[in-house]
């Protein structure tokens, strides 16, 4: 038997350092468009960014076109936008957190049943439908059988739909990294099981339970489809949940439809990532700074 | 009632709700298609005719289909080597530095960003970017959607990889070092073999995602009702369809856009049970 020993340790060597510098251009390519869409928008978008920017609601399309041939910032905001974002995010937390804090509970508790496995693996679907879908569901139940037109209502129901299953996973998996001994210890001093819930569970784990709701609610500030299909927009500030109002995704996609408001979109849409991206970070501080016990 | 019971009660109840709402979603949306499955039956699935004109309605969402699989496909495409890339740097080249902290944060914020705000984005930087290459005269379409999309699903594909490239046991990675093997030939042979059902996984939850993407796609896609013709042709996917016409329709325009919904709802489910099972044998 013949074994020939080629020495092409130079070759390889070489093919190892050209794969690193692909896996790093790769890397830095993924990371360019983060810095160009928060550039993009903060260059163009910070003119129209005042005080009114905040407390006006958004000008009709005339005012804009007046001001923009005049070569001023187009007059008026996002009130309105603002007002409706925050009633229907309001209202979809009001039944997504308690409802999915307490199913999380169930399911982690029960872990071992295959009712609570079954109610699981449903989170995880609901979890995938796309959003647009919810946006049909809320107009069936409530647009067409509830409040018989767009409302804040509807447009609350489908938020609420989104949020659910985002906390009850994170509730879950928050509760998991509970060590089992702080339970024992407390079944150990005979501490009835709701008060283990209430004064044990849930206060040690109340940050990761903060970082969820965070999430989803960061989530939920952005979405546009299913309100499109429910609360529909309006040019006034309502708190009435019967009646359409207007949210700031939808006022950038009002926007976004007339030619004459561009400046305006920047703003809004500068606003908007903002918000949501500080609350997403705000929500991985919370996280990373309580690391349970 | 002790304050056992009524916990356990409560906690029950609320587990109930998901239980009716999943009921709820699937049931609604299985009765606002009837109309138009009783009218088209299977040619609703095969047709790709969108014909608003009352009297000689015609509904198929066949262009949709095509123009949803198409899209999420090619932005699957653009997206894998660049989750590849960037999971292997998070995950084995600068494991545990911080410089893979920043980048995975980085990469975070990406997947914080609003599908409108892409949408809008694409609009008004990529597209005009696009039109000066000359390869497309508008620079809507499916190539632009899909783009938008890559970068929108990256972040997706790339946390779930890189978790799964940390989880390969560093015994594996430690023998093939002592054989004298380099660092490629360890990702090669080892990470990516013993990772490899994981990853796959996690393009297809990406690939879930991309399905059912909604604003930026309708933004940027040139909403023509008709399959596409190219990459650089315009076309709908079934969620811009129901986000451009659903306001205005009514009797069996809304009823096939529901079912456009329906079969959107189908078609998301299967991908993300299949990414989860194989997620699950995985782990």
């Amino acid at each position: 038997m013949h074994i020939e020993l080629t020495d092409n340790i130079k070759k390889r060597n070489r093919t190892n350092g050209r794969f690193r510098y692909l896996v790093i251009a790769g890397s830095v390519i993924t990371v360019i468009p983060i810095f160009l869409i928060v550039g993009n928008l903060a260059v163009k978008g910070y003119r129209q960014i005042n005080l009114a920017f905040f407390t006006q609601p958004a000008p009709d399309t005339f005012q804009a076109m007046m001001a923009a041939s005049a070569g001023e910032v187009i007059p008026g905001g996002i009130a309105n936008g603002l007002t409706g974002s925050l009633l229907m995010v309001l209202l979809a937390s009001l039944f997504a957190i308690p409802l999915g804090l307490m199913t999380g509970i169930y399911i982690y508790e029960n872990s071992t049943k295959r009712y609570a496995r079954f109610i699981r693996s449903l989170t995880e679907i609901l979890q995938g439908v796309p959003s647009i879908i919810l946006g049909i569901i809320a107009y069936i139940w409530v647009v067409k059988n509830i409040t018989r037109g767009y409302s804040a209502l509807a447009g609350s129901v489908s938020l609420t739909i989104m949020m659910l299953p985002l906390i009850i996973r994170s509730t879950e998996e928050t509760m998991r990294m509970i060590p089992l001994s702080i339970r024992e210890a407390a079944f150990a001093l005979g501490t009835p099981y709701h008060k283990m819930i209430y004064k044990i569970l849930i206060p040690v784990s109340f940050s990761g339970l903060a970082t969820g709701v965070l999430l989803a609610l960061s989530r939920i500030l952005g979405e546009t489809a299913p309100l499109m299909l429910t609360a529909l927009g309006s040019p006034a500030i309502s708190f009435d949940v019967t009646r359409p109002v207007s949210a700031v995704p939808l006022l950038i996609w009002d926007f976004y439809n007339d030619p004459n408001m561009v400046s305006l979109v920047w703003s809004a849409s500068l606003f908007l990532m903002v918000f949501v991206l500080s609350m997403n970070l705000l929500a991985r501080s919370v996280a990373s700074k309580h690391k349970y016990i | 009632m002790s304050g056992d019971r009524i916990t356990k009660a409560l906690l029950f109840i609320s587990s109930l709700t998901i239980l009716l709402l999943s009921a709820g979603i699937v049931i609604s949306l299985f009765g606002g298609s009837i109309p138009a499955f009783r009218e088209f039956g299977l040619r609703f699935i095969t047709s790709s005719a969108w014909n608003p004109t009352a009297g000689s309605e015609e509904y198929g969402a066949m262009a949709f289909i095509a123009g949803t699989v198409i899209t999420s496909i090619l932005a699957l495409i653009i997206c894998i080597p660049m989750a590849f890339t960037t999971s292997l740097f998070i995950a084995e080249y600068y494991r545990d530095t911080r410089i893979s902290g920043i980048l995975r944060s980085l990469v975070d914020l990406l997947a914080g960003i609003p599908s409108i705000v892409y949408g809008f984005w694409g609009f008004y930087a990529l597209r005009p970017l696009l039109v000066s290459t000359g390869l497309s005269d508008q620079g809507f379409g499916v190539f632009t959607a899909s783009l938008v999309l890559a970068i929108m699903i990256v972040p997706y594909a790339t946390s779930l990889s890189a978790e799964i490239i940390s989880m390969v046991p560093a015994e594996l990675k430690e023998a093939a070092y002592s054989l004298g093997a380099t660092r490629r030939e360890v990702i090669f042979s080892v990470v990516i073999p013993s990772a490899r059902s994981g990853i796959i996984a996690s393009f297809i939850l990406a690939l879930g995602r991309a399905l059912g993407e909604t604003m930026a796609v309708t933004m940027l896609i040139g909403n023509a009702n008709v399959i596409p013709k190219g990459l650089f042709a315009p076309g709908n996917t079934m969620a811009s369809v129901i986000a451009n016409q659903f306001g205005e329709a009514s009797g069996l325009k809304m009823s096939a856009l529901i079912a456009v919904g329906l079969l959107l709802f189908l078609i998301t489910a299967l991908v993300n049970y299949l990414g989860k099972l194989i997620i699950k044998r995985f782990a």
